[in-house]
């Protein structure tokens, strides 16, 4: 059997390491068409007139689809606001925007097509970045009448949120800093790129798709197309890696849409040029100006935060607000204002990314506080332990208070790295913290279905993108049911058959799902108990459930004894629900308020080529605050693994525009996410379990944190190992290099030195 | 007019011959994929820099991706399908799985295939040699440490095999 807190094997990893399992590139489906997209290559233009007369003479191509063809008025879709179309209508919006879809019966010809689709437009002016969606005479990137602030449809300022508590600007303060820190465009680069595959299902339409909400693309297809809920199933694939890139809808709208019209399958498969053009991380800037004491105690905090969205929201608004709300990461000033915005451009949209808008926080709070360590001559570990909160204190005034033991872990991941010892010259070392929430006011159904032998199906809405979900769900029961895991299958994701799960994201599941999936499992127990006690003359009271089996005062019965009892033997099944929600709380500014802080500590050490601006990193190390690992291995690889993905644009990731706003490094030529050769020579990841949770044993939920604290950590490493504090990620050699050399000719003195952006991109 | 550019290769994967006839412009990895349903290869980049198509032909680690199906007449490849079912793991496959060295596993066929390449031609890798075999092998989920420690094992297990 398998218990909570045992690293068991995960569930179908023998399919993973074989080649059997099949992604939505490797699904086979007779008669399907595919599609290709017809896209220009340039930023922000106005559309003509589309040509296809030459691209429809090619023997096999079937369709070809602009928004002539579409409903009018043209559907507007989003998982939080309505304003992307099915297609792009009159104007392209941002590179990658598409103007037609063509239709055929192979891969090659809808791609040979797609060439000779021809476009009559017109290059327009675009806004690119926070300075040029600013400017007095700047274009509007969205029709005013869409949009849902009216008090700034007049602008590219989509939506603005402050938060804040005391009284920020009379507080007193012996020491003020401010500056400005900024973070780059990024792409999730999951290895398995985006395919999108829709088919007519009776009077309705049935999508797989590499997403990870099907609930919420459900909806939205039926928001969109006018359809009942009911006549749309999603059936996830199985994700080859996601991070919230694979969350909200994409093109699923446009082949549902496609496939109906048709009625036939259609398959839209991405390149991983295609992909980048999806949704990528939003950009920002941000500045903190922070008081403090004498002691080094905080005395105010504020933070002024610029987020770059693209031309439509995607999650953009919900990562800004949600982001800002803990605005001041852990630290607790008493006073604190945050006031944010997220911008419209003529970008790729933002969306979701494994963090979702905290690492672009931290950077900026864990610098500041850095910049304050130096010029208070105190520690920066010290500095950062006087300014985070006790278990139960509030921090983040209006929240949850502290759940965790915070300055425990913090320590940790200092003396993990040899904090306060000597370093050799050109080394640095440098700490970062993360901190998140998990989506509010979300609820999670679950499904546990006793088969007339004893073994169980598990139904979740949760799906399975290499977080190992699949395999915490399975434990889970295995726990509960005390049954081994070979006992258990598991059904993820597919929305015609299991109950109701709102996303699979903000490391939420292993806390919403797995306490539902509990919940499902003490309703199974009770139909058993009450089937035993009518069946069986037993004492309800001495009941335990031991082994698989039902133990009583007198002896044992199994599961399967039981069911054969009620219903006769080789059929029937006994069915377990659970659910779990936190309330909708209409006055929240999220609407609804924290389960757990996901919190992360990390630890970085560096050595800086001085020459090359080269950083070789030395060592890393995080030490997350879980609550309780239900799977100690599966926690741990999280962690290694959003470790590395923060390495990435920490030292070498960032989307590059040109001045026509085309992104100008798709792909993995062009765009360098760390390999074998980047990682650090010591890398660990710890766990602190103090049970203190709201899951499973007192579980927090684990997943996006490895990322958060990374680019501070490596940063402020960099910045000790150089004497240069650093305002732009990622930083790449020649940014170190620069920063070095402007640092050598001004003379400043440590801190004042800024190195300036050489890429034309400091705002964005 | 499609121009008829259908040529004949005679091949061996994972121990089955094959007489097909290929596209002049497909790669060796779309005839895996696409006309021979061997999937276990993936696709993401496309241009040679993400190993998720790594396979053995004629014994050589290469990117299926950057092979025409044309120029592979007469050879041997082996696919991850070829190392052994999910029922018979190799035993790098079955390091992988110990070591916590998958997640999603989309980059693993291509990962355990060069890394069985860096076996079969270096049986005792050190860590170095391992990280600079597997360079150009990408993988988003895991942060490449437990698959540096996987393909480790494999060599002691060897190791302690032939004492």
């Amino acid at each position: 059997m398998a218990k909570i807190g045992d690293s068991v094997k995960r569930v179908g990893i023998e399919d993973r390491v074989s080649g059997a399992l099949k992604f939505a590139a490797d699904l086979k489906f007779n008669n399907i068409l595919h599609v290709k997209l017809v896209r220009l290559d340039v930023g922000h233009a106005r559309i003509n007139a589309i040509d296809t007369s030459e691209a429809s003479q090619i023997p096999g191509v079937r369709y070809i689809f602009t928004s002539e063809d579409m409903p009018k008025p043209m559907p507007l879709y989003g998982p939080f606001y309505d304003d992307q179309p099915i297609i792009a209508v009159g104007e392209i919006k941002f590179h990658g925007d598409p103007v037609a879809a063509v239709v055929a019966e192979t891969e090659d010809i809808a791609e040979k097509a797609a060439k000779l689709v021809e476009v009559d437009f017109e290059e327009l002016d675009g806004v690119y970045t926070v300075e040029q969606a600013l400017a007095p005479d700047a274009p509007l990137v969205q029709d005013p009448s869409i949009r849902v602030r009216k008090d700034l449809a007049q602008t590219n300022i989509f939506e603005d949120w402050q938060y804040g508590w005391g009284d920020p600007e009379n507080a007193p303060a012996d020491f003020v800093i401010d500056d400005e820190f900024n973070f780059p465009m990024t792409t999730h680069f999951a290895i398995e790129p985006h395919v999108f595959i829709a088919a007519p299902d009776q009077d309705g339409v049935l999508i797989r798709s590499t997403v990870q909400h099907p609930f919420l693309l459900q909806r939205v297809i039926s928001n969109t197309l006018n359809i009942p809920v009911s006549k749309i199933r999603v059936i996830p694939t199985e994700l080859g890696g996601a991070f919230g890139g694979k969350g909200y809808p994409k093109f699923e709208p446009l082949v549902a849409f496609i496939a109906m019209k048709l009625q036939q399958p259609v398959r839209l498969r991405f390149s991983l040029e295609e992909t980048f053009l999806v949704g990528r991380r939003t950009s920002s800037s941000i500045h903190v100006t922070a008081g403090f004491m004498k002691d080094g105690r905080l005395s105010f905090m504020k933070v002024n935060a610029d987020f770059l969205m693209g031309a439509f929201s995607n999650a953009s608004p919900r990562v800004v607000a949600k982001a800002a709300n803990a605005g001041c990461g852990i630290y607790n000033p008493p006073n604190a204002s945050i006031y944010a915005r997220a911008i419209l451009s003529h970008t790729i949209p933002g969306t979701a990314f494994r963090g979702f808008g905290a690492p672009q926080f931290m950077w900026a709070l864990d610098s500041i506080m850095d910049m304050a360590a130096r010029a208070l001559d105190i520690d920066p570990l010290e500095l950062r332990l006087k300014n985070i909160p006790n278990r139960g204190e509030v921090f983040l005034h209006g929240e949850k208070a502290c759940d965790g033991d915070w300055k425990e872990g913090l320590t940790k991941a200092a003396e993990a790295i040899g904090w306060g010892s000597p370093l050799p010259e050109n080394r640095g070392r440098g700490l970062g913290i993360g901190v998140k929430t998990p989506a509010p006011a979300t609820v999670s159904q679950s499904m546990v279905r006793m088969h007339h032998d004893g073994s169980v199906t598990i139904l979740v809405g949760t799906t399975e993108m290499g977080q190992g979900a699949r395999t915490v769900m399975a434990q889970l029961v295995s726990d509960a049911m005390d049954i081994p895991m070979n006992r258990i299958n598991i059904i993820n994701g597919d929305t015609g058959v299991v109950p109701f799960d709102s996303v699979t994201a903000s490391s939420r599941s292993t806390v919403f799902m797995g306490n539902a999936v509990q919940r499902a499992c003490d309703d199974l127990k009770k139909k058993l108990v009450d089937l035993t006690v009518k069946y069986f003359e037993v004492n309800p009271e001495t009941i335990e459930f031991i082994g698989g089996q039902i133990v009583y005062d007198g002896g044992t019965i199994n599961y399967k004894e039981v069911l054969t009892a009620h219903y006769g033997g080789f059929q029937g099944e006994v069915i377990g629900l659970g659910l779990y929600k936190e309330p909708l709380l209409k006055d929240h500014p999220l609407k609804g308020g924290v389960s757990f802080y996901e919190v992360i500590f990390a630890g970085a050490e560096v050595e800086v080529d001085k020459e090359t601006g080269f950083v070789h990193m030395k060592k890393l190390v995080t030490v997350g605050d879980v609550g309780k690992a239900i799977n100690p291995l599966a926690v741990e690889t999280q962690d290694e693994g959003g470790a590395i993905m923060g390495l990435g644009h920490s030292l070498m990731e960032h989307l590059i525009m040109d001045r026509k706003g085309r992104f100008i490094n798709l792909g993995a030529l062009d765009y360098r996410i760390p390999t074998t050769l980047d990682i650090p020579e010591f890398f660990q990841s710890k766990l602190i379990e103090n049970m203190d949770g709201t899951g499973p044993s007192g579980a927090k939920g684990v997943g996006e944190s490895g990322i958060i604290p990374i680019g501070s950590a490596v940063g402020l490493a960099i910045a000790e190992a150089t004497g240069v504090f650093f305002h732009d990620l990622p930083l790449t050699p020649e940014r170190v290099w620069k920063g070095l050399q402007d640092a050598q000719v001004s003379h400043s003195h440590m801190g004042k030195n800024f190195p300036q952006d050489d890429e034309g991109g400091k705002k964005g | 007019m499609e121009i008829k550019n259908v040529h004949e290769i005679t091949i061996n994967i994972n121990d089955q011959p094959y007489t097909i006839g290929v596209q002049a412009h497909h790669t060796l990895l779309d005839v895996l994929r696409d006309q021979l349903d061997i999937t276990g290869p993936k696709e993401c980049c496309g241009v040679g820099e993400c190993g998720a198509c790594t396979v053995l032909l004629d014994g050589q680690a290469v990117n299926a991706c950057l092979i025409l199906a044309v120029e592979v007449d007469g050879s041997e490849i082996i696919t991850i399908e070829g190392l052994g079912g999910s029922v018979h793991l190799s035993p790098l496959q079955q390091a992988f799985i110990d070591a916590g060295a998958v997640q999603c596993g989309f980059c693993t066929p291509g990962m355990i295939m060069a890394a069985q390449y860096l076996l079969n031609t270096y049986p005792e890798p050190t860590k170095e040699e391992v990280r600079v075999a597997l360079s150009g092998n990408l993988c988003r989920c895991t942060g490449y440490d437990r698959i540096i420690d996987a393909v480790l094992s494999v060599s002691r297990q060897q190791k302690e095999r032939v004492k």
